[in-house]
């Protein structure tokens, strides 16, 4: 789960990590009370949506009067924010974070990421802050600095001395900016994030070390422990198809496809997805109904892949393990005999009760097409789709 | 040789009289599994689906010698399950549980790394998989078993309804598994496709090898890597997931391409350039798997 970099900020700021003050506000007002409130005569204000990218793109400005906060809030408050990390739709901003200006002397990198490779917590840092990391990896991959950390005893302070050494600071900036690394460390061992990236991460004139921008992400599967995370989860900044998907449990991601897709696994979502592209079509979604879907966890998965305007046809694709291929097609007749379907209906059921399955979508008499393969269900679905939408 | 399983080792189930522990330990029972024992804490004594029920790993294990382990417990306490079967002399274990926190997974891994020398280590495969089938002897896991044909080809997937589709194409076709090993869609997992390939290169009962692996994580270039230098056996590979657009998680927790390597037809490059034979789409696994064993 994303989470905004005002309520990043926060967080770091609760462990004690320095932040520039700031307030968030949600319009043109507020936005101008918080700037009052900070005092001064400059401002940064940054429109608050989950992607990095935003300065590019516009979405962070320095301001120098109310009159400029409220043109920049009027320009994209209630507008979406597209970035080259959001995708063409962009995505919506509803808050904006005004800070006071800081006056930056260097700029560096520093993240915290789960590494696959060694499997623990690994700590990054750059010289190279405010540049896009994987860009630094592959242009100057000796500006890089790691350190991994053993999960038995955590991080110990002098390695975030060693890592500190390796950023060229002056003496008097090296105590607080090893406690910082720490404070950061500390904020992600106890929220289950998987990313925590503050770039950049600023020196200023008065050797002080500042998290200039913070982007954290956690673990979906912990946020059961973490309720004050949760919180701070956002809908406005997800795909409204998603939204519905995940109020049904079922793991549902947006494309830009006509064929829309119903199949349970994420592996084999994928693979099909592929498959799809594969026979000459685009996919609509990936969805997994996962294992053990009632037939009315089907219909309601169908309902969800045809709420997107773009499907022209559908491809149900099941191999059932734990999953029964005879709710999976009594899911379908259900649904059925409630709605039309008005975009061709493709059907393939292998595995646990297939027979069972395959008698029910027969014996019911509606519009169903069947399949017997996953090579045959693609070619089938790209097929149908094109002879109804003559494309 | 089959790896990891046969018809003959006693296997414990830790969550044997819950819901899913109880359905598919039956399944598992019905399929010609050794099932010794059932752990649930507080049921000790009692008896379940024939099998007794003890308080903990190392009771069941000092009574029955059970040597593999499968575990059905929830999310929230699952980390906890594995370590225990580690303590309690449990040799092979399969964690089919979906949604273990990563931080969780990475103690887990430390845990086993630092209480045992390598030949003394718990094998742990999963979380978030099938389990294991060593076909027509043994199955730890919630397979459909009639899809495995037994046969010398080891398989490897860390998704699960995709090994099953591979499963049963090569049976179409007459192919069949020594044993199928689920490694699971989490980015922190029990083993990673090399350390089951070095199992494999090992067993003689194995001719070749597929590997089904997807974006995200750097699993498949070490397999790649590994194939290359170390294995004698031939291998084939499947990758799902060259539609799937970056940084957006499909599905499993582990599927996500963060950075470069991490994508499908990156993957499928490195495996490819090792000399390993890709099949081109899902469908063509069990062909791909025909044509390297040239049937």
């Amino acid at each position: 789960m994303n989470i905004h970099e005002y309520q990043a900020k926060k967080i770091l700021a609760q462990y004690g990590v320095a932040v520039p003050r700031g307030g968030v506000a949600h319009s043109a007002t507020g936005a101008i009370y918080q700037a009052n409130e900070l005092g001064g005569d400059k401002w940064i204000v940054k429109a608050q949506v989950h992607s990095g990218a935003r300065g590019k793109a516009g979405g962070v400005k320095l301001c120098e009067s109310p009159k400029e906060i409220s043109q920049f809030c009027d320009q994209f408050l209630g507008n979406n924010l597209v970035t080259n990390q959001t995708g063409p739709e962009g995505k919506m901003v509803s808050s904006i974070y005004v800070e006071e200006a800081t006056d930056i002397i260097k700029e560096l990198y520093f993240s915290i990421v789960l590494d696959r490779a060694t499997q623990k917590v690994t700590l990054v840092v750059s010289t190279e802050g405010g540049m896009d990391i994987e860009q630094v990896a592959e242009e100057m991959p000796e500006k890089i600095n790691k350190i991994r950390i053993d999960p038995s005893v955590g991080m110990q302070p002098f390695q975030a001395r060693q890592l500190v050494f390796t950023l060229g600071l002056p003496n008097e900036a090296i105590g607080s900016a090893s406690r910082a690394v720490m404070k950061c460390y500390r904020a992600f061992r106890d929220t289950d994030a998987n990313l925590l990236e503050i770039n950049p991460l600023v020196l200023t004139s008065g050797n002080k070390v500042l998290a200039l921008d913070a982007k954290m992400s956690f673990d979906a599967n912990a946020l059961y422990r973490r309720p004050e995370i949760f919180e701070f989860h956002d809908k406005t900044q997800q795909d409204i198809r998603e939204i519905n998907a995940a109020e049904h449990d079922l793991n549902y991601i947006g494309l830009e496809g006509n064929i829309g897709c119903l199949i349970n696994g994420a592996g084999l979502a994928m693979a099909t997805m592929d498959m799809i592209q594969h026979a000459g079509g685009e996919p609509a979604n990936f969805l997994d109904i996962g294992g053990g879907a009632s037939a009315q966890r089907v219909a309601t998965s169908i309902e969800l892949v045809l709420s997107d305007e773009n499907v022209e046809a559908i491809l149900v694709n099941i191999f059932a393990g734990i999953n029964r291929c005879d709710w999976v097609a009594q899911g379908i007749v259900d649904l059925l005999n409630k709605r039309d379907i008005d975009v061709p209906l493709v059907v393939r059921l292998s595995g646990t009760n297939v027979e069972k399955g395959q008698k029910i979508l027969r014996d019911s008499g509606k519009k169903v097409i069947t399949a017997e393969t996953l090579s045959d269900a693609a070619h089938t679905v790209v097929a149908e789709w094109k002879k109804s939408t003559g494309k | 040789m089959s790896i990891f399983i046969n018809e003959k080792t006693p296997v414990l189930v830790q969550g044997l009289t819950g819901r899913m522990g109880s359905f598919h330990a039956q399944e598992m029972i019905d399929y010609g599994t050794n099932v010794v024992a059932g752990v649930t804490p507080g049921k000790g004594g009692t008896t379940h689906l024939g099998r007794p029920v003890f308080n903990t790993v190392k009771d069941a294990v000092e009574a029955t010698g059970a040597e593999a382990s499968i575990i059905f417990v929830p999310p929230a306490y699952a980390a906890d399950g594995i370590m225990e079967a580690a303590e309690g002399g449990i040799k092979y274990c399969v964690s089919i549980t979906d949604g273990i926190p990563t931080h969780d997974m990475i103690r887990v891994k430390r845990y086993l790394f630092a209480r045992a020398k390598p030949e003394d280590r718990m094998i742990l495969t999963g979380p978030n998989c099938a389990g294991t089938i060593s076909p027509g002897k043994a199955m730890l896991g919630i397979m459909p078993g009639h899809i495995y044909k037994q046969g010398n080809v080891g398989l490897i997937g860390r998704s699960g309804t995709l090994g099953y589709e591979a499963a049963s194409q090569m049976k179409e076709l007459g192919i069949g598994i020594s044993t199928g090993v689920g490694i699971g869609g989490d980015p922190i997992n029990g083993s990673s496709f090399v350390e089951i390939l070095k199992h494999f290169e090992q067993d003689d009962e194995t001719e070749a090898v597929l590997i089904i692996g997807e974006i995200g994580g750097p699993q498949e270039a070490e397999a790649a890597e590994y194939f290359q230098k170390h294995m004698t056996k031939p291998m084939a590979a499947y990758i799902a997931g060259l539609t799937a657009p970056p940084g957006r998680l499909m599905g499993h927790a582990g599927a996500i391409v963060n950075s470069s390597g991490e994508s499908a037809a990156e993957k499928v490059e490195m495996l490819e350039d090792a000399g390993v034979m890709v099949s081109p789409t899902p469908s063509d696994m069990g062909a791909t798997m025909a044509k390297l064993l040239k049937v």
